[in-house]
């Protein structure tokens, strides 16, 4: 480690929710380029458990950037400075010897702190549970194929499909809306033909759990879709619009001519 | 061999020809009227493929279930990482695929270690996991014309692995996280998030509830139900290194081995062939590249031992494609035991790159060549991606460097054919059973096994049980949740108490090295013997020099590893109890003294044949081994061979 570089760090550190947290100054040394951010952090930690002090707590899990569960602000933004990238696949390459980082928690009143880095997103499984699925009972599938789905529209959904629910959309958003997370769920969906029964009162419900659960509005800063690890486009927003204007204006009671059950 | 079966194992496994079994167990299988149903409270630990399509299956049929998960959010679970595929006999690719091929190929890439009639009836099942994903609208690879797309995976000669890009994993536990989500808007399922399942009550011989920790404020809990599902996954942490999540771990199935179900072949770990070589001491964990890199990819290394030139620089008649060239007929997609074998004899004899030479070339040069970068892009996108962004290397123009790593563990709690542990009312599911993969599990059959599990299985195996009866009403005020509780506390307060100087991951770390190094790819009577010796006494100071630090009552990562790591300690040593019983080499499971003259895997069959199941008899005695003998009546034992 003889190219180890110095970091400085001002870390967000609160014991838990009710109390009050400020930033407290570490430094590291020996870090190599090879590491990664957290690893950087697991270092430290052991560090300061040798001081006998209490370590920082974030949260990580699979360090993959799939999971979704790691997330810090780092030097004001979400997941840091490489785009497409969530925290724990950041690594210390990009930084410099000397370099002072300030890392703090995701932000916002649908996300409180439960201690120094580590945020409750509860919040987004309540939007899912409002709609974000296909209601098929296990055993009722027909034939895989039965349905063709043309590649662009597959592509499509999976596009937004990779969403690994992180909420770094909602930290970095000036209203802490959770619009792109939800947007993304309903523009997957739709895109399928197995999402269509169900399109309208899903995205009315899915907002309205949104909405509920204390998430701002959306006002097209596009900061959501700056800093997304999985760079899910903000087009699934307008999908989402266009979704709820539909669920607007249809009309349940002839549909419920056509297809009883159906909307 | 019918003496080496014990008493105490019933596989339950149904009579008659090995494609009716499962149709006639479940005709024979007892019924819960609907209207009973909801009178039943089924607890589900875990929510990976297993727990979540478990949970969302049995809260349709009109079950209360109480799903149980350590993260903030019920789609974190380590099954999301899986990156390949899933396995399915759809025989869409009109290639010769059929539900007996893929049982063969199981049972054949497991090295005839498994049962056959559960590994039949994963076959069987798999078709309607596929039709079941579609229909939720897991976003899965489709062709131009709109039907599924398949791709070719190691083990395997037909295409049967579906997949979504490198994220199938991802997409699959959304589908099953999205049904189990719905289940919770009903009412039929109650989500406890953040809480770790530190033990098992059992209530007159029956699992009747479990002990929790609320990782937020650390409240010991007790929670009571008819039955108990573990889905808790594997213990290949146990390693410190391996592609495992972090807070991956084994001690929900361990405390149920001291509550008396039996542990099932501990040392049958998989070494995964293509991960991402070890930079450093701070090195956390192991990022795997997905085997379906090996259909585009070339491995090899340099004919000459330590040849330090850059890759582009060596010539194609310097270079050994050493899988090309050792399996012909099966090349870069031999089984991930063999693979790895062979990765490690190459690195060994000098001949591994990298700065540690503990590393082997995935080369898509040749690939690229023929198919155009865009093509390659679109197959394996996101996983050149993560490579760049981990060694900061552009794949596209420089050969991938791989080394194998732990990455799962076919061992785990012995289950019957209705996926029951050894104790009455608990079942265990997914990588947490020992069931299906026998010593080896092949590439995309994780995925179809937890879902099978799930979707498929336990829906039928539980009703049985339940209507069984004998269920008494139970409380979790009662004396036997109290006494359990104590002792968790009394576990957690010896733990803070300690006051030592090494932090948990530490000693972890040292515990993953003994393992690595002797019950890892290759593994001897010595090197088994000096590492029982060796974990006992890095054990002993454990528990002398252990520093927790912070307190019980908040959120403590340091504190959940530290009850993880003492649990590793004693399945660490169950492993390579095993390992040194187990005088033969089969599937990961590779005794240097049993290999044939070319160095594969030599196994005893008219010895092994059977299943070596632990039971625990006391902290201070010995483990005791019961054995499930396997009965192949359908499919010959052959040497595996895949020249």
């Amino acid at each position: 480690m003889n190219d180890g570089m110095k970091i400085h760090l001002r870390i967000w550190r609160q014991p838990n929710g009710k109390a009050e947290g400020e930033l407290v100054d570490y430094t590291i040394e020996n870090v190599s380029p090879e590491m990664s951010f957290l690893e950087m952090l697991d270092v430290l930690n052991q560090q300061i458990i040798a001081k006998g002090e209490i370590p920082i707590e974030f949260d990580s899990d699979c360090r993959e950037g799939i999971c979704g569960s790691c997330g810090i602000v780092i030097d004001g933004v979400a997941h840091g400075p490489v785009k497409g990238t969530a925290t724990c696949q950041l690594h210390m390459r990009h930084f410099k010897d000397g370099d002072t980082i300030v890392l703090e928690p995701w932000r916002a009143n649908a996300f409180p702190i439960i201690k120094d880095l580590v945020v409750d997103r509860s919040a987004l499984d309540s939007i899912i549970t409002a709609g974000g699925y296909v209601s098929v009972h296990t055993g009722s599938a027909p034939d895989a194929n039965a349905n063709l789905i043309g590649k662009y529209a597959a592509d499509k959904a999976m596009d937004a499909a990779a969403c690994i629910g992180c909420g770094a959309c909602v930290a970095s958003c000036p209203n802490a809306s959770a619009a792109l997370f939800t947007a993304a769920k309903i523009s997957h969906l739709v895109n399928l033909p197995q999402g269509l029964t169900e399109r309208a009162r899903r995205v009315r419900n899915m907002v309205e759990a949104m909405d509920t659960a204390g998430f701002g509005n959306c006002s097209n800063h596009g900061e959501c879709q700056a800093v997304c690890p999985k760079e899910i486009s903000i087009q699934t927003i307008a999908v989402m619009r266009r979704e709820y204007l539909r669920s607007l204006t249809f009309d349940y009671a002839a549909a419920g001519d056509i297809a009883a059950g159906s909307d | 061999m019918n003496e080496q079966q014990s008493k105490k194992l019933d596989s339950k496994v149904p009579a008659g020809p090995l494609a009716e079994k499962w149709d006639k167990h479940r005709f024979d299988s007892k019924l819960v009227n609907p209207s009973n149903k909801r009178k039943f409270t089924l607890i589900v630990v875990g929510t990976g493929l297993a727990g979540a399509s478990a949970a969302a299956s049995l809260g349709e049929l009109g079950y209360n279930v109480k799903a149980f998960f350590i993260h903030d959010s019920p789609r974190r679970a380590h099954s999301i990482a899986a990156q390949g595929g899933i396995n399915a006999s759809k025989n869409y690719a009109n290639d010769g695929d059929s539900v007996w091929r893929l049982f063969y190929d199981t049972i054949k890439g497991g090295d005839y270690r498994a049962r056959e009639a559960n590994v039949y009836r994963l076959a069987q099942v798999s078709e309607a996991i596929i039709d079941q994903c579609v229909a939720q609208g897991v976003p899965f690879a489709r062709e131009y014309g709109g039907v599924l797309a398949n791709r070719s995976f190691g083990g395997a000669q037909v295409s049967r692995t579906f997949y979504a890009r490198g994220q199938t994993g991802q997409q699959l536990l959304l589908g099953a996280y999205q049904a189990m989500m719905r289940q919770v808007d009903t009412g039929k399922v109650t989500l406890f998030k953040r809480r770790e399942m530190l033990d098992l009550v059992t209530i007159d011989g029956r699992a009747r509830g479990i002990i929790t920790r609320n990782l937020l404020n650390g409240e010991i809990e007790a929670h009571e139900g008819d039955a108990v599902l573990l889905c808790t996954g594997g213990y290949g942490n146990l390693f410190y290194l391996s592609t495992n999540a972090m807070n991956s771990n084994a001690t929900a199935a361990w405390r149920c081995y001291k509550r008396g179900a039996m542990f099932a072949n501990p040392c049958f770990t998989q070494i995964h062939p293509t991960c991402i070589p070890v930079s450093g001491d701070h090195q956390s964990k192991l990022t795997l590249m997905s085997e379906s890199l090996r259909n585009d990819g070339r491995v090899w290394v340099p004919l000459k031992a330590g040849d330090k030139r850059p890759p582009s620089q060596i010539p194609e008649q310097e270079r050994d494609y050493y899988l090309e060239r050792r399996y012909p007929s099966f090349g870069n997609l031999v089984p991930r035991d063999v693979a790895s074998r062979a990765a490690k004899a190459v690195c060994d004899k000098g001949m591994g790159v990298g700065t540690t030479g503990q590393a082997v070339y995935l080369d898509f040069a040749e690939a690229i060549g023929r198919l155009g970068e865009a093509v390659i892009r679109d197959r394996y996108g996101n996983l050149f991606d993560m490579y760049e962004m981990i060694t900061g290397e552009n794949p596209y123009k420089t050969p991938m460097r791989i080394y194998p790593a732990v990455h799962y563990t076919m061992g785990g709690l012995w289950v019957d054919y209705n996926l029951m542990t050894t104790v009455p009312g608990l079942f265990a599911l997914g990588e947490c059973n020992f069931s299906d993969h026998g010593a080896n599990r092949l590439g995309a059959s994780a995925l179809m096994q937890g879902l099978a599990d799930g979707y498929f299985v336990i829906p039928y195996t539980i009703g049985n049980y339940l209507a069984g009866g004998g269920l008494d009403k139970v409380s979790a005020d009662q004396e036997e949740f109290k006494t359990v509780m104590a002792e968790v506390n009394g576990r957690i307060g010896k733990l803070l108490g300690i006051k030592g100087k090494r932090d948990p991951r530490d000693f972890h770390r040292q515990l993953g090295k003994i393992m690595w190094d002797n019950v890892g790819m290759g593994r001897n009577e010595a090197g088994l013997k000096t590492a029982i010796t060796e974990i006992g006494k890095l054990r002993e100071e454990y528990w002398q020099n252990l520093r927790v630090p912070g307190e019980p009552t908040t959120l403590n990562k340091y504190l959940e590893f530290a009850g993880r790591v003492a649990d590793y300690f004693e399945l660490g040593e169950l492993m390579a109890r095993d390992a040194l019983h187990r005088e033969e080499s089969c599937g990961g499971h590779f005794r240097e003294e049993y290999q044939t003259s070319e160095g594969e895997a030599q196994r005893r069959d008219d010895q092994f044949a059977y299943v070596a199941a632990w039971e625990f008899k006391g902290d201070k005695a010995e483990p005791e081994m019961h054995k499930e003998e396997l009965k192949f009546e359908n499919v010959e034992l052959k040497q595996r061979s895949y020249k």
